[in-house]
């Protein structure tokens, strides 16, 4: 499933005070089974553009296709669309609400209008998927910890089985294990239903290890669209937006500044310590 | 989705009247509508509607603004208006199948609407130009005299302002609860009442349990800088006359002489 996104601007509060360009003129295609970081500081306007990719917001000028089809047409089918592009919002599990979590990741499915034995079927297996143990299942999600509830609200998107996932900082307010448990779940994730994903961060050590081609955003407009090494290259540009680096491309940009000739290209540790034991 | 409510809505900018006191603001929106009830004549409305559009000019605020506060009041107003006009006895001008338009009507109608137009632009006009917090702040002054009452006023203008406060957060809050569940395929624009009563669970159960959470969150961090209510209270930003306030003062009590006095002498 391909996304892409035309000439898109968005203005907030158009004609008041409070008005405010948070997207300005961004293009670019994503295709099916790409694995997307959309960086940018927070205001740089990730978020808005994650809601235009879904419908959710509509563009004051500009538009979004969806395999070919301009999704802002009238009559297009905006709900069929959200089954296939799933938006998990940041802090997901404020969204829970219903007596049990079951119920609740039956909701998307449900809404799709699909039949109740699948509803089910979907909602099990995404519980599953998640990792949720099974005595969970018919508690309220207002009683388990803020790890599962993260857990369940994802499970809620997942039951839809999007064609595209997006998650907007899904890491946040996790520990380390939650963090890399995430991680697993989108590479599993792809590995088993070939989803294409498009994941929002301001981690840039995350990114670096993960995704195949970094979007940046800065004050409403795309500014780089590459593969991470092209896009850590330009790693005084990116300082200058206010978005870090991944740590190991600190500590070669900190060697290249004290005269060690290491090279930039390095952004993971493994590769980090092949240039250093170069030298020796 | 949900941004466009100007009730007790701030408006920021730079002017005289966001300058002044909160208290003379107070004491003046509530002379100025007890003076609406004074006018009797064109004349007097004249005058409450110069004084009126005079304070609109000063307060940099778009008039568009004030306009969308009338939205909330349209059936009010139009009801008010017909009402008046067809039910007030007196000399018929025009009759309608059963009902009389009247003279008496259509000056006691149109009376009664421009009043309300005046008296909610006129308040709305306090909160447009006055931030919570300094309205807030000029309220539990302003009320002060009750304490000897027994009256709880600190407790009562700290409740006002933490809900006024939350007021933005709540809403911005709604938006986001509302387009997550759309994102599950939610649909809020049924036909069907029971369907569109239905689909509010979602939205419903998760903004009160933020609330909730919030206010825990709230009572802790004010429990924790020792909060204990009003008694010996002191401001960061302590309330003070200036003089502009003064002459506010001055140019509001000229007013309100101007009202009683166009009263007496027509």
């Amino acid at each position: 499933m391909s996304v892409i996104a035309d000439h898109l601007n968005y203005i907030y509060s158009a004609g008041t005070a409070y008005e405010h360009k948070a997207l300005d003129d961004v293009s670019f295609k994503i295709e099916d089974g790409e694995y997307v970081a959309l960086l940018g500081q927070t205001g740089s306007g990730k978020s808005t553009l994650a809601q235009h990719l879904n419908g959710l917001l509509k563009p004051s000028s500009g538009t979004v296709y969806v395999d070919g089809e301009d999704i802002f047409e009238k009559g297009y089918d905006l709900k069929a669309l959200r089954g296939k592009i799933g938006l998990v919002f940041q802090y997901p599990e404020y969204q829970l609400f219903e007596e049990d979590v079951f119920t609740d990741v039956c909701f998307g499915p449900k809404n799709l209008g699909l039949e109740r034995s699948e509803v089910e079927l979907r909602a099990y297996e995404a519980l599953k998927l998640v990792g949720l143990k099974d005595e969970a299942f018919f508690q309220s999600p207002f009683d388990l910890s803020g790890g599962e509830k993260r857990r369940v609200a994802l499970a809620g998107v997942l039951a839809m089985k999007p064609e595209v996932l997006i998650l907007d900082e899904p890491t946040a307010g996790l520990d380390p294990g939650g963090r890399e448990w995430i991680f697993e779940l989108i590479d599993r994730l792809r590995a088993e239903q070939g989803i294409t994903v498009i994941l929002i961060s301001h981690s840039m050590d995350d990114v670096a290890e993960h995704a195949d081609r970094l979007l940046v955003m800065n004050g409403g407009s795309l500014v780089m669209d590459g593969r991470p090494r092209e896009v850590f290259s330009y790693y005084k540009e990116l300082m200058q937006m206010g978005l870090d680096i991944p740590q190991v491309s600190r500590v070669m940009y900190l060697l290249r500044e004290n005269g060690v000739n290491v090279s930039m290209d390095a952004i993971t540790v493994k590769e980090a310590l092949g240039e250093i034991l170069r030298l020796f | 989705m949900i941004r466009d409510i100007t009730l007790g809505q701030y408006y920021q900018t730079e002017s005289v009247l966001h300058g002044l006191d909160p208290r003379l603001k107070i004491i003046g929106t509530f002379l100025y509508i007890i003076s609406l009830f004074l006018v009797r004549d064109i004349f007097g409305y004249a005058v409450a509607g110069i004084f009126l559009a005079v304070l609109i000019v000063l307060s940099h605020v778009p008039f568009k603004f004030m306009v969308r506060g009338l939205k909330g009041i349209l059936v009010l107003l139009i009801f008010t208006g017909v009402v008046n006009v067809f039910l007030t006895p007196g000399e018929v001008l025009v009759s309608v199948w059963k009902f009389n338009i009247t003279r008496e009507g259509l000056k006691v109608g149109s009376r009664m609407v421009i009043r309300l137009v005046f008296l909610v632009i006129g308040s709305s006009l306090m909160t447009l130009t006055t931030t919570p917090n300094r309205l807030t702040d000029g309220l539990e002054r302003v009320l002060k005299p009750l304490k000897r009452l027994k009256l709880p006023v600190h407790e009562m203008a700290m409740i006002m302002s933490i809900a006024l406060g939350f007021i933005p957060i709540l809403i911005e809050e709604l938006d986001k609860i509302m387009k997550a569940q759309s994102a599950r395929g939610a649909d809020f624009e049924s036909k069907k009442l029971s369907a569109r009563i239905k689909s509010m669970v979602p939205i419903l159960v998760p903004l009160f349990v933020s609330a909730f959470r919030r206010a825990g969150d709230l009572a802790t961090a004010m429990e924790a800088r020792c909060y204990h209510g009003g008694e010996g209270r002191t401001k960061l930003k302590p309330l003070r006359y200036r003089r502009a306030d003064y002459i506010a003062y001055l140019v509001l009590i000229l007013y309100f002489i101007l009202i009683i006095a166009e009263g007496i002498i027509f």
